[in-house]
């Protein structure tokens, strides 16, 4: 199939960009959407010209590295995937298809489509973690039996890959369903359950202090989110952080 | 330079680790604050031995190419993780574990790390319960295990089929506690370009912010290298895009030796390749064969009525399918070692019976399980006079709330439902045993340097079982280099800060920066990608599953010419001073048409089958790997000298004290 692609080229961070448009023949509904940049890549190299950057790792729809707002949409038009997974065969010969990075205020843009996500790096490390040492002298593993659901959920929601497609999709541009994965996650377990009250606390506090919007219930986060991850740990993370405010 | 001293402590074998760190030289806390370590890699062997050494208390600097610790390619690992925890009491112990890993690496790994592993791999899974590491679980609330290839035991945790990724996360979560603490200062988006040698001993590294292309500085008192495999010396593997030998290929240029390069793992079941656009290859769990089942059609015409789309592989009767894994290994049927499945495999498509366009793909079909479950379902839940089709239904949900995520993403990638056609399958290069030699404190033949999980090479032998990579890789960062480092560091408590402008920092920096200035300005007419594609293809055609003298031979000389084309007519656009990722790739590209030559070099001088390492010169009538335990029951440590082609062996002899060395079979 032949394409149109509109996509957001910009310098560095401290650079104005814009979106440039290519045209690009030959793609074949096989291809992932990466795939499909590589092959747009090389042609721009071979014509002398600088390739798009744009962030992608592990694709295979795990490590989280990918992004890319598609058509408006964080991570394109499939549901439950991310980009690196997003398939050619979902769009049509002679589709135009715009390309930008994830917009929030607290994601700036480093080059093209890449952005800075270190805001979610200091959320997770105001608190999302049990304060155990790692030096081997645990209890045993079965000495604290879970009800089968509280581990499933857990697990759950500790699926998330930290990519910030909700931050994307979001009008507030929050980062609810991020940080509430994670202390849904521990308040769930008894292993976090001892420090829950100081892991929420700090958490929203850095949350805020990033300049992530609020939520305001909306569900863009949910639908876009390529786990899956539920709204149902925002009211957990909600109830957590009153009881702990409160206390 | 180095010489190999594996320094194994004396002792019986299940005593050795309990005395060694009874023995070693131990930091005192108040000293530990005035020793810097460097931990290049996050996955899941640095960021456990980063986590670790900094709650002991020493300052510790992470590096990762990625954005954060959290994406590194621990996190697609997705089956599970091994221990010797005997929870469902089917006769596991420490030695049957050891056992089952000599074994399965095909008697080319240490006895005596071997043992350490498997000992400590009980206490991972306490650890990672503590911190949170959501492991599936049974109804009564107690940890579930599922069975991997080449074992006859259930130790494998799991956490559905993202176990690399829980426990990632949980290695993670460890770290940040130490990032808001102060110890572990995080460097993201950093790549490590060289290591720093003062006085023979690492003092620190060159490393390149990949935002804004700067060249800096960084010093410590010991170096732990962690930064995964060389699979992609392939092109086409289950790594991330991003995994490099960089780090690694660079120590050994500075006197670290790299042993067993050419034991590589290529792994059976992986979805085939589509296309020449092809950028990586993806995985379906080992986890997966303990429900399929592996077939071919037994009949030539079928295969290519199959191939050519006239005819539907649930059309053939049962009576036409080979199941040849469980027809030429009754004993372990669809779970033998990943390459005994992989060779298999790739037996069956060159004799023309494989089943898609490339004639590269057998099936994994699940309509047994859906069977198998669905009666069991049937019977729990009291339906009477069930229908097939109704049974079946029953075990697809079964199989589904098992493999759900792994079904979906096949069907995603090849838009195919397995739930209504068998799955198709190939096997793809996934895992390296090889990679830095190794000391039983994990140190290299560098005093200071150190080497964890899949960079180095010490316990899977020639050949992995599945299960074992996450094991290892936390087993080395929370329980060996945490007391193997303490020992050698005791030695540094005097020494104080190691500066950076010294004539060795400032040596290090301007090669690197010559190198880099060198791949923007030889403005050739071929793109990295290019160069990588070919060098992946000599690779994968002579180097790969099956290999012989004469295609050895033709690699060696092909990838020696590959390389001088590549350093005349690479073209890297950009700039050096700015982020630039084909700059990053030019590097790595380098570094593996470097290694890809020491590895054909190490399979040529293997005059042996073992483990993944197949000599189609050493074979039994039946096709199954000749081992030459007399001629090569050692590790071969290549030292740098110049040239790929000059590397100098090092033999360090396996010795075998409480395993009998036997052929592997699983018949």
């Amino acid at each position: 199939m032949n394409l149109t692609l509109k996509i957001w080229r910009q310098k560095d961070a401290t650079s104005k960009g814009a979106i440039q448009t290519y045209q690009l023949e030959g793609v074949e509904p096989d291809m992932s959407f990466l795939e499909m940049l590589d092959v747009l890549n090389q042609e721009l190299i071979d014509k002398g010209e600088e390739p798009v950057v744009f962030d992608h790792d592990c694709r295979e729809g795990i490590c989280g590295t990918c992004s890319l707002q598609i058509n408006g949409e964080p991570h394109g038009p499939d549901r439950g995937v991310t980009t690196c997974q997003l398939h050619m065969r979902m769009f049509k010969d002679g589709d135009t298809i715009t390309i930008e990075p994830f917009r929030a205020k607290a994601f700036p843009v480093i080059k093209d489509l890449v952005v800075d996500r270190s805001s979610f790096e200091r959320i997770q490390q105001a608190g999302g973690y049990v304060s155990v040492n790692t030096s081997g002298n645990t209890q045993d593993a079965n000495s604290i039996p879970i009800a089968k659901d509280k581990a499933d959920a857990a697990f759950y929601a500790a699926t998330c890959i930290g990519c910030g497609a909700c931050v994307a999709a979001c009008k507030n541009a929050s980062a609810m369903l991020f940080t509430s994965a994670k202390v849904s996650q521990m308040a769930l377990l008894p292993q976090g359950e001892v420090e829950a009250d100081r892991r929420v606390l700090a958490m929203v506090e850095q949350m805020d202090k990033e300049g992530f919007g609020n939520c305001t219930n909306t569900g863009a986060c949910e639908i876009e989110c390529p786990k899956g991850i539920s709204l149902e740990n925002i009211a957990r993370m909600n109830r957590e952080y009153l009881r702990a405010s409160v206390k | 330079m180095g010489v190999l001293d594996s320094k194994v402590p004396q002792g019986p074998l299940a005593d050795k680790w309990v005395n060694h760190k009874n023995k070693i030289n131990l930091v005192n806390p108040a000293n530990k604050r005035n020793i810097d370590i460097i931990v290049v890699g996050t996955g899941l062997a640095g960021g456990s031995a980063a986590a670790t050494l900094a709650e002991l208390g020493y300052n510790v600097k992470t590096f990762c190419y990625q954005d954060s610790p959290r994406r590194a390619h621990s996190i697609a690992a997705q089956g599970g993780i091994n221990a010797a925890k005997n929870y469902q009491g089917d006769g596991d112990s420490d030695y049957r574990l050891f056992y089952d890993t000599v074994k399965g690496g095909d008697y080319r790994a240490r006895e005596s790390n071997v043992y350490r592993l498997a000992e400590v791999s009980g206490n991972i899974i306490d650890q990672c319960v503590a911190q949170g590491v959501p492991f599936a679980r049974e109804y009564g609330g107690l940890l579930d295990n599922r069975s991997f290839g080449g074992v006859l035991v259930s130790r494998t945790f799991y956490a559905k089929g993202q176990t690399g990724q829980q426990l990632l996360l949980g290695c993670y979560s460890a770290m940040n506690r130490q990032i808001n603490r102060g110890k572990i200062k995080s460097y993201t988006r950093h790549e490590m370009l060289d290591v720093v040698l003062v006085d023979g001993k690492a003092r620190g590294i060159i490393a390149r912010d990949l935002v804004t292309g700067e060249i800096e500085r960084h010093s410590a008192h010991a170096v732990v290298i962690a930064s995964g495999g060389y699979g992609n010396v392939f092109y086409l593997s289950t790594n991330a895009m991003g995994s490099n030998v960089t780090a690694a290929w660079k120590v050994h240029k500075k006197g670290a030796f790299f042993a067993n390069p050419c034991f590589t793992q290529i792994h059976p079941t992986c979805i085939p390749v589509s296309g020449d656009h092809q950028s990586k290859l993806t995985l379906m769990s080992e986890s997966l064969r303990n429900d399929g089942r592996i077939w071919v059609p037994k009949k030539l015409e079928d295969a290519k009525a199959i191939r050519e789309g006239r005819l539907k592989p649930t059309q053939l009767a049962e009576e036409d399918r080979d199941y040849y894994l469980e027809r030429r290994y009754p004993a372990f049927g669809n779970l033998v070692p990943r390459d005994v499945a992989s060779r298999a495999a790739k037996e069956r498509c060159d004799a023309g019976f494989g089943v898609n366009k490339t004639g590269e793909a057998v099936y994994l079909d699940f309509s047994a399980a859906f069977m198998r479950y669905g009666r069991e379902a049937v019977s729990t839940q009291k339906i009477e006079n069930a229908s097939e089709e109704q049974i079946r239904e029953l075990g697809k949900a079964v199989v589904e709330a098992k493999y759900g995520n792994l079904f979906q993403m096949y069907e995603k990638i090849v838009d195919e439902n397995p739930y209504e056609t068998p799955m198709k399958i190939y096997p793809a290069v996934h895992y390296t045993m090889g990679g830095l030699w190794v000391d039983y404190n994990l140190q290299t033949t560098v005093p200071g340097l150190y080497a964890a999980g899949e960079a180095n090479f010490s316990d899977h032998g020639a050949n992995r079982l599945g299960a074992s990579a996450l094991m290892q890789g936390l087993a080395d960062g929370y329980f060996v280099l945490p007391y193997t480092m303490g020992d050698y560091l005791a030695n540094d408590i005097r020494t104080g800060r190691i500066p950076t402008d010294s004539p060795e920092f400032d040596e290090a920096e301007r090669k690197i920066r010559e190198q880099l200035e060198r791949f923007v300005n030889t403005k050739g007419t071929k793109s990295v990608d290019y160069f990588h594609k070919r060098l992946g293809k000599v690779m994968w055609d002579k180097v790969g599953m099956s290999r012989n003298a004469t295609g050895l031979k033709e690699a060696i000389s092909e990838i020696k010419a590959l390389r001088e084309e590549f350093w005349k007519d690479v073209r890297v656009p950009g700039i050096v001073d700015g982020m630039n990722p084909e700059l990053e790739k030019a590097g790595r590209v380098a570094d593996f048409l470097e290694l890809g030559e020491l590895f054909a070099k190490d399979a040529l001088h293997r005059e042996e089958s073992c483990g993944g390492h197949f000599r189609e010169e050493f074979q039994t009538e039946e096709g199954e790997a000749l081992r030459d335990d007399e001629n090569f029951m050692y590790v071969a440590a290549w030292e740098y000298t110049g040239e790929p082609a000059d590397a100098v062996l090092h033999k360090e002899d396996l010795v075998y004290e409480n395993i009998e060395v036997k052929t592997r079979s699983y018949k």
